[in-house]
């Protein structure tokens, strides 16, 4: 049951990108292209919608000592705010900025996106890898 | 502001059901639907226990938008980075997702939704950097 519902969340998740049209780069840097004149504010819409949807989530989650099928739920939220969290962030936000893409939309985006998508999930997971490597010193 | 009422409708729409999905897999796997946490987990010499989970998560996730396509209409797509930049962004957008542990939707949808001071700071940060970027590429750079 476990697999049937990850693999349901995976579905819902990419109906999400496409019908929010998180999909396209093209909407998301219209929605951080802030002070050009031509702002697209669609993208708050999403995560406005996605956040609320998950706050009664983990509303719900407060009331289970353990997930419907089995495992544990996640602890709480750690608290530690580092040069790692902040650094990373800002290390996305560029990558973010330059392209239009994340790792959600750009998945979605892998057998529909052409090239460009490909390219992009192909550098993506490089640089996971490479973080990955370094990291174990 | 470039504001279209229906654009907005359909972006709460996708929005909720990017949520429903977190919440499916929060409530009955007790899983987080950080994307970029998930495939990370999959990037590795040794694969995690519930590593089945994450792929056919990954796999709807990738599943869903060309079954769209295919039935209904094939989404636009329009990425007029050069290649060297979109280069550049992935490599950019992999290592600082996992060094400041989430994306999007880890920080930005599930930590944001639990109030978790990481994430808000983190999504904080991401979005000002990325606003900064596109500002100056667009209208500096460019300019």
């Amino acid at each position: 049951m476990r697999k049937f519902i990850a693999l349901l969340a995976g579905l819902i998740f990419g109906l999400g990108m496409v019908v929010s049209d998180m999909i396209n780069p093209a909407r998301v840097l219209g929605f951080l292209d802030l002070f050009g004149g031509a702002w697209d504010p669609t993208l708050g819409f999403v995560m406005g919608g996605a956040v609320l949807v998950m706050a009664v989530a983990w509303l719900l989650a407060d009331t289970r000592q353990t997930p419907i099928y089995g495992g544990d739920m996640p602890g709480a939220a750690s608290s530690i705010i580092d040069r790692k969290l902040i650094g990373g962030a800002a290390i996305f936000g560029l990558g973010w900025g330059l392209v239009g893409l994340c790792p959600g939309p750009a998945l979605a985006g892998l057998l529909i996106g052409g090239t460009p998508v490909l390219i992009f999930i192909a550098a993506m997971i490089s640089g996971m890898a490479l973080l990955k490597m370094v990291s174990r010193g | 502001m470039n504001f279209d009422l229906t654009t907005a409708m359909f972006g709460l729409a996708g929005g909720i059901l990017i949520g429903l999905s977190a919440a499916l897999l929060l409530l009955a796997n007790g899983r987080i639907a950080g994307i970029s946490g998930i495939t990370g987990s999959l990037v590795a010499l040794k694969l995690p226990a519930a590593w089945t989970e994450s792929l056919l998560f990954l796999s709807g996730l990738v599943a869903a938008p060309a079954i769209y396509a295919l039935i209904i209409s094939p989404p636009a797509i329009i990425i007029t980075t050069s290649v060297p930049l979109l280069i550049a962004g992935g490599v950019l957008v992999g290592i600082g997702s996992r060094l400041g542990s989430g994306c999007t939707s880890g920080h930005g949808v599930c930590g944001v939704s639990r109030l978790s001071k990481r994430s808000i700071l983190a999504t904080l940060t991401f979005m000002a950097v990325a606003i900064a970027v596109v500002t100056v590429s667009r209208h500096l750079i460019a300019a």
